[in-house]
């Protein structure tokens, strides 16, 4: 079932190494993220998957044969850049052929194809338009349509929304998907975007200073992020120390308050600090005669963000984030007063590290 | 008090210097041109007919032609490919290669001469043996050919090297070649189609440059025979007075002419490449 492998990859640029010990399977026709923070190697990974880098170790296989050192014209990946990287002497159809022509196919052949491309990104009439009579977002899906154009294995796609306007940037990125979801394609997607990452995703990898974090579903990864690193990037998360009471209960302490977590911590013992983290929507003030995970706060900031409210709080000390839904019967506390907060036990993340 | 502000705003220093300086190309190409039709008033073209007239001046200025176009071919196939290569795999390389380019400026043409006759004038033996396996370059017609073509090569690598080399500073050519590879392209297939054409421009400008210096050459044609066009006016002026001046002016006219056309030329290209 595994399509794209890429097991126990490393690259090192002399000294400093880029990524360690890389394993990924990819099933067809799934579309995988690469996300993390500039330079944390997301581009080298796919680099080497297109072959403009061989990795210092590991293997990268495609349909169970070995493409490690395969010469990148001889691997059949199409590649989306962010800077578009269309060629500037020919016009948009001639751009979306050449693969094709490179191959030696008939010129019929090609013909059909390029037209099949140009209808799938909706620019049939721009066939003979220069890239420089193009906006950004038709250079890029002249782009995605020239890598499709050759069939390939995967598709790989390096930031190729980053240079454009934030609302281009949605619809595009929709309309991605959905291509590569009709065409049933393998994709691997790189962003430092979580929100982008979130959306497109079947699976997401988070990276870190050149190694993997957390692979999962969105789903997983903004639910259940299982490192500090991870909970910080995506989304964004309130982390906070506390002590274990009772690692078979899950009961926590932190900054004095009693907390109850559904979270796992096995293997752990009675008096360990650990991290522990909490999304801002699963934080409420209380309302009825709760008694567990009740924390006294007090409110220090509340900022309307159109449909949610974000309230910041402080807590025994640390500045906690809340966000409530914004309904016209919505009561808030006013800057200053004192109020308690509550979650329920599955809200209590625990973090790995 | 208008006249005054309005005269204050006239770029008076600037005029003066831009006309001073037209003066100084014009006064004597006008001189030269003046000078070629005062042969026979009765005929005042009489310097250009006599000098189209003659059989040697056609072939030297044919055999010019030939050897320039040879000499933009030949540094197309070295100079492009490298500079590529430079510019892709070889970064660090570009300032050693940019310096040998410019040897032409600090090692005259008479040396490079003598050094090529030196070298080039002995016959090629099979190392270690007294087997003659080709006969001297200086021998004969064609060695000599590709000798002056090779010196040619030389002398014009700093305007093709350096047209190329800014040609390809304004395409991105490594993201070109990684979206080239990765539909499948060879090596030969991203030079041709995808570098040659994006640099068209400047390749034209190297191309012009390199033939006004070979069809003006002189000292590499005299020392190694060549009967081109640089050694016939050379002669010319020694023996006669107006056809040189004639055929001055007509050279003139012809690097102004093409002076003309890398100007449309790239002119057209950069504005494509502004929009982009
Ligand atoms: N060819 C190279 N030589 C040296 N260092 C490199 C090279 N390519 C990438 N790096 C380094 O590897 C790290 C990861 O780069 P990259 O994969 O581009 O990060 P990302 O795409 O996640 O922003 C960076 O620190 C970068 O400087
Ligand atoms: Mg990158």
């Amino acid at each position: 079932m595994t399509h794209l492998a890429l097991s126990g990859i490393s690259k090192h640029f002399g000294d400093f190494t880029a990524v360690r010990d890389f394993n990924l399977d990819v099933k067809k026709g799934e579309f995988v993220s690469f996300l993390g923070p500039s330079g944390c190697g997301k581009t080298t990974t796919l680099r080497m998957i297109a072959g403009f880098e061989i990795p210092s170790s590991g293997m990268i296989s495609l349909e169970g044969a070995d493409i490690t050192d395969k010469a990148p014209n001889q691997r059949n990946v199409g590649m989306v850049f962010q800077s578009y990287a269309l060629f500037p002497n020919m016009t948009v159809a001639q751009n979306i052929g050449f693969g094709l022509q490179v191959r030696k196919e008939k010129e019929s052949a090609i013909k059909d194809r390029v037209k099949e491309m140009l209808s799938i990104i909706h620019m049939e009439d721009k066939a003979n338009s220069f890239p420089y009579q193009l906006s950004g977002g038709q250079m890029q899906r002249v782009a995605l349509a020239r890598a499709l154009a050759i069939r390939p294995e995967v598709l790989l796609l390096d930031e190729p929304l980053s240079a454009l306007d934030a609302k281009i940037r949605v619809s595009l990125r929709a309309e991605i998907r959905s291509i590569q979801q009709k065409l049933g394609i393998t994709a691997i997607y790189v962003t430092h975007d979580q929100e982008e990452a979130l959306s497109l995703s079947d699976r997401i990898v988070v990276m870190n200073v050149g190694e993997m974090e957390q692979v999962g579903t969105p789903f997983e990864i903004y639910n259940f992020p299982t490192t500090r690193f991870v909970a910080n990037f995506v989304g964004s998360l309130n982390t906070a120390e506390a002590e274990i009471v009772d690692p078979n209960k899950g009961t926590l302490i932190m900054d004095g308050a009693r907390l109850e977590s559904s979270g796992e911590l096995k293997g752990r013992n009675k008096g360990d600090k650990i991290m522990i983290a909490i999304r801002p929507e699963r934080l409420s003030f209380l309302s009825e005669g709760k008694k567990e995970n009740v924390l006294d706060g007090k409110v220090e900031n509340i900022t309307f963000l159109g449909s949610v409210v974000r309230v910041d709080v402080t807590i025994g000390g640390r500045k906690f984030s809340m966000d409530t839904f914004n309904r016209p019967s919505l009561e808030l506390p006013k800057i200053g007063e004192t109020c308690k907060v509550t979650c329920s036990d599955k809200a209590v993340l625990i973090l790995k590290e | 008090m208008s006249f005054l502000s309005r005269l204050r705003r006239f770029p008076f220093w600037g005029w003066f210097w831009l006309i001073l300086g037209a003066l100084y190309f014009i006064l004597p190409l006008y001189a030269t041109f003046a000078f070629s039709l005062s042969w026979d008033p009765a005929d005042p073209f009489k310097a250009y007919e006599r000098s189209f007239g003659d059989s040697r001046f056609w072939n030297s200025f044919l055999l010019s032609n030939i050897l320039a176009l040879a000499t933009i071919l030949a540094s197309i196939i070295l100079v492009v490919p490298t500079a590529y290569w430079i510019r892709l795999r070889l970064p660090q390389a570009r300032r050693l290669v940019e310096f040998l380019t410019l040897m032409p400026f600090v090692v005259p043409a008479i040396i490079l001469v003598f050094g090529m006759i030196r070298i080039y004038s002995t016959p090629f033996t099979i190392p270690f043996t007294d087997i003659v396996f080709m006969q001297p370059l200086t021998q004969f017609k064609a060695g000599t050919n590709i000798l002056i073509v090779a010196g040619y090569m030389v002398l014009s690598m700093p305007y093709m090297y350096r047209s190329v080399d800014t040609g390809m500073r304004t395409v991105d050519i490594r993201t070109l070649t990684e979206a080239a590879q990765s539909l499948g392209a060879s090596w030969f297939t991203i030079i041709t189609r995808i570098i040659l054409p994006n640099i068209r421009s400047a390749l034209l400008s190297g191309a012009l440059l390199t033939f006004a210096i070979v069809v003006g050459e002189v000292v590499l044609a005299s020392f190694l025979g060549v009967n081109a066009f640089g050694p016939y006016l050379f002669l010319l002026g020694q023996h006669r007075a107006y056809e040189p001046a004639a055929l001055s002016f007509v050279s003139f006219l012809l690097t102004w002419i093409a002076m003309g056309l890398i100007q449309l030329v790239t002119g057209g290209q950069g504005q494509a490449a502004g929009a982009h």
